[in-house]
């Protein structure tokens, strides 16, 4: 275990940790259900452009669907089967609309198709190992699921001293991370040091909240020969798991407003991630199932599934023994930043770390008015000033927002926390954030649009222009014919000025 | 799902006391100072205590009626009866009831839903209340007794206590008519008498300790409000910083020009222990409402109750100046919030992105 110095975060809070209600169960494979559904857009950036179609036969492992451009990720299929569409189906977002889906009927055979042949990380090339990582589909499996690849190969454009893992789990109920932790550790350092060496940093931490003993125990023990990777236990405090705040608590420095932890050397990794970086390298795998935590008051059997990508929720939930009743709100992700499920008929992507059936909620309009208590100011880890920033939303005044930090707000629901009034702060925040989006958006469709009609105008006059100035070439060429000088003169002013 | 709750971003835990019991927990940190006002200054001081904080409650729902408003929730978050608790505790305990009943007017009506009710206010209601009646009824605003406590020989008995109050029939109660503590030291300050003499002659230390000496009804005891204000630390309701600074202030101020000229001015002592001082920095100036929200905010607002009470204490026409300092403070509050905020995160204290210069390749 580690030692080191620690440094204090500004705000947060201590939430409940409702760990123990699925802490303790080991993970556990989830049959495959009747349909995977498995959406092309699972990772932040482009989605994937399917290279399958209806009626294709599918082997486990196949790219089914390639990334577009530079941030965006290939899709694999789950297991061996048909494609049997191609088309839209409910995505696991609140409104439940659906998005492009590639769905397969599995043969029950789980056959594996030819995979890229196993590398030995330590003997290739930095790039190859992030070349691998992007074709394996692997993207951020701590919920923001951004192309891991991408995070990889910053060590090209940034001198990196530390790789962080984060394996701080702050969310309440969600115990994915600590269930692989404990039962893979070796796995997780060795996917680390991969990762160390694809970014060609030295220096490698563990960050492991206090409350998961046992994780940090496994993975001291893993780690033990390897003189880089040091585990730190941090405290356990939302919004501990928050790559710029936890890159502070253990580096000591602020990373810069809207910039990259990279700009002050360092990067982070969620531990579920170095675990599929080193399946895709050591043997070729690309990221096709992850463990989901499956909890809340309102499951019969909370656990831990490894569960195939483009399963059903309803499948997984049922599952773990069902739903107890009615649950208030279902959720994709934990309590504090996860989004509502509108429809268990949603699939399982790449980033969704738990499904959460509550049994409560808290109020979801405001009870009182705000008294102005600043327990947001104190609980906000960004500085920011959530009591004037939502007075400001209220009366639509986006400009103003912006100007007290909108845009700095990592979203983490703190303030909405605390708030004695409930308040739905976050609420607030998001659709200021929206709506300042859209606004810009439209702002540079207007800039566009000027810009371009500006361009054909000045294209248009100048064809004008050229169209005279030939006209009055050959009217000089026509004049110099004649014998009168004066009038000579006077054309070659005239081009002159026109000129 | 039958009806689903609406589609509300996160957080789908949560964690806090209402505003319900906010006020409260301040009702119950107040108590233990309230009661030992009740025993010090007898029955009078407990009926216009019950009336004061009654008529704040029917001046809110009256408010809300004819301005056809929901009764609920605002009659019921406890912050209407909490204005009019502040706000006895800061009269003379033998004030006539409609003492009371104008104040508790003037605090909810004209200080606080004028300016659209709970969160809205610009300055603190109570000490709104407390200086309109000193301004409009100074005789029945100072005029304080000595503390005659409860079941003792000579104390006003419960209907005493109404002909007091409420003025039916006239009481057999000879009361000892006094002045506070830096009424007294002000008026003999002015006669030449220098403030030790004064203080001397008219009080002991340990009285105003334990707060068996004249002076409002709740703000006597300064042990028992220092507790009801750890509570509330403790309780995190309130942070530090006001009572800090605003009492750091004082005594610092207070040490320094009895030092200077220990003749005529009294020491820091005094100017804590007496007056308003502890309530009014742990329960007046950290009025949620009406303070600064940000850390340094805060400091900067206690700093500046606390020189404005010294000097107004002071140099200026009235012996008490809490109120004063605690409203002109209230006024400077949108101020301080709009230039003293926190730092954001990977920011500089002007807003600008940190650098540290190289990073990038």
């Amino acid at each position: 275990m580690g030692m080191m110095k620690l440094f204090r975060i500004r705000g947060g809070v201590h939430p409940q940790g409702r760990k123990s209600l699925s802490a303790d169960q080991p993970i556990r494979d989830v049959p495959l259900p009747d349909l995977l559904h498995v959406p092309l857009q699972q990772h932040a950036g482009q989605p994937a452009e399917a290279v399958v179609k209806k009626g294709d036969l599918v082997l486990k492992g196949q790219v089914i669907a390639v990334g577009q451009g530079r941030i965006s990720a290939p899709v694999h299929a789950p297991t061996s089967g048909t494609v049997v569409g191609l088309g839209r189906y409910t995505a696991p977002h609140p409104s439940g609309l659906p998005g492009r889906t590639i769905t397969i009927r599995p043969d029950g055979k789980d056959a594996w198709a030819d995979l890229p042949s196993p590398m030995d990380p330590f003997e290739c090339e930095p790039g190859v190992i992030a070349k691998r990582v992007a074709e394996s589909g692997i993207v951020g499996m701590g919920g923001a699921a951004f192309p891991s690849a991408v995070k990889l190969d910053l060590g090209r454009r940034f001198d990196l001293h530390t790789l962080i893992i984060n394996g701080a789990e702050c969310e309440p109920y969600l115990t994915c991370d600590d269930r692989l932790m404990r039962e893979h550790p070796d796995e997780i350092v060795d996917g680390v040091r991969i990762m160390a060496h694809a970014l060609g940093v030295e220096r490698i931490v563990i960050a492991v909240e206090g409350n998961k003993p046992l994780a940090i125990r496994a993975l001291a023990h893993a780690s033990k020969d390897v003189s880089t990777i040091m585990i730190q236990e941090v405290p356990a405090r939302y919004p501990m798991g928050s790559e710029k705040h936890l890159t502070q608590t253990l580096i000591g420095k602020e990373t810069p407003a809207r910039g990259l932890t990279a700009e002050i050397g360092v990067v982070v990794h969620n531990v579920a991630t170095a675990m599929a970086v080193r399946d895709a390298v050591r043997f070729g795998r690309p990221l096709i199932s992850r463990v989901v935590t499956v909890s809340g008051e309102g499951i019969s059997n909370p656990g831990n599934f490894r569960t195939p990508i483009g399963t059903p929720v309803r499948h997984l939930i049922d599952h773990a023994g069902g739903l107890r009743g009615e649950p208030a709100r279902l959720l994709l992700g934990g309590p504090m930043m996860g989004q509502p499920l509108a429809d268990m008929k949603a699939p399982i992507v790449k980033g969704t770390n738990g499904i959460l059936a509550l049994a409560d909620l808290p109020p979801t309009v405001a009870q009182n008015p705000c008294i102005r208590c600043a327990s947001c100011v104190d609980a906000c880890p960004c500085g920011l000033v959530p009591l004037e920033m939502s007075a400001a939303i209220r009366k639509e005044d986006m400009a103003r927002a912006t100007h007290l930090g909108l845009m700095d707000c990592i979203g983490c629901g703190s303030c909405a926390y605390v708030c004695p009034s409930s308040i739905p702060l976050v609420q607030y925040f998001n659709y200021a954030k929206g709506k300042i989006t859209k606004q810009q958006r439209a702002e540079h469709k207007q800039m566009e649009t000027k810009r371009l009609a500006e361009a054909r105008t000045e294209r248009m006059e100048r064809v004008q222009r050229e169209k005279r100035e030939a006209m009055a070439q050959r009217k000089a060429a026509q004049t110099r014919t004649k014998p009168e000088r004066s009038e000579t003169q006077q054309d070659q002013d005239g081009e002159e000025v026109s000129a | 799902m039958s009806t689903p709750p609406p589609l509300v971003g996160g957080p789908y835990l949560k964690q806090s006391p209402s505003v319900t019991a906010i006020m409260g927990l301040v009702m119950v940190a107040l108590a233990p100072a309230t009661l030992y006002g009740f025993y010090q200054f007898g029955w009078p001081a407990i009926n216009l205590f019950v009336v004061t904080v009654a008529s704040a409650w029917l001046c809110e729902a009256g408010v809300l009626k004819l301005t056809r408003q929901p009764l609920l929730p605002a009659v019921g978050d406890g912050s209407a009866l909490l204005t009019g608790w502040l706000l006895a505790m800061t009269l003379p305990p033998w004030a006539p009831w409609w003492v009371g009943v104008m104040g508790s007017f003037f605090a909810i009506v004209l200080a606080k839903q004028v300016f659209g009710g709970l969160g809205q206010n610009l300055f603190n209601p109570a000490m709104v209340a407390r200086v309109i009646l000193l301004i409009s009824f100074p005789v029945q605003m100072t005029y304080f007794v000595a503390p005659l406590p409860l079941g003792d020989l000579g104390a006003p008995g419960f209907l005493d206590g109404l002909a007091i109050t409420f003025g039916f029939g006239v009481s057999g109660v000879d009361a000892v008519s006094s002045a506070s503590i830096l009424g007294h030291i002000k008026t003999e300050l002015g006669q030449g008498v220098s403030w030790s003499t004064a203080f001397r002659e008219a009080f002991e230390m340990r009285g105003m300790i334990f707060g068996t000496v004249p002076g409002s009804l709740g703000e006597t005891s300064a042990p028992l409000l220092i507790l009801g204000g750890m509570l509330l630390l403790g309780m995190r309701i309130i942070t530090w910083h006001i009572p800090l600074a605003m009492m750091g202030t004082i005594a610092i101020m207070a040490g320094l020009f009895n030092v200077i000229d220990p003749l005529h001015y009294p020491d820091a002592w005094v100017h804590l222990l007496s007056g308003a001082t502890v309530l009014g920095a742990f329960f007046i100036a950290t009025d949620l409402v009406t303070s600064p929200s940000s850390p340094l905010g805060k400091i900067v607002f206690g700093v500046g109750c606390g020189a404005l009470a010294y000097i107004i204490r002071t140099w200026g026409g009235y012996p008490e100046g809490i109120a004063f300092a605690v409203l002109i403070m209230n006024a400077a509050t949108p101020l301080i919030d709009r230039y003293i905020k926190p730092r954001v995160y990977g920011r500089t204290t002007n807003g600008k992105p940190l650098e540290y210069g190289g990073g990038e390749k």
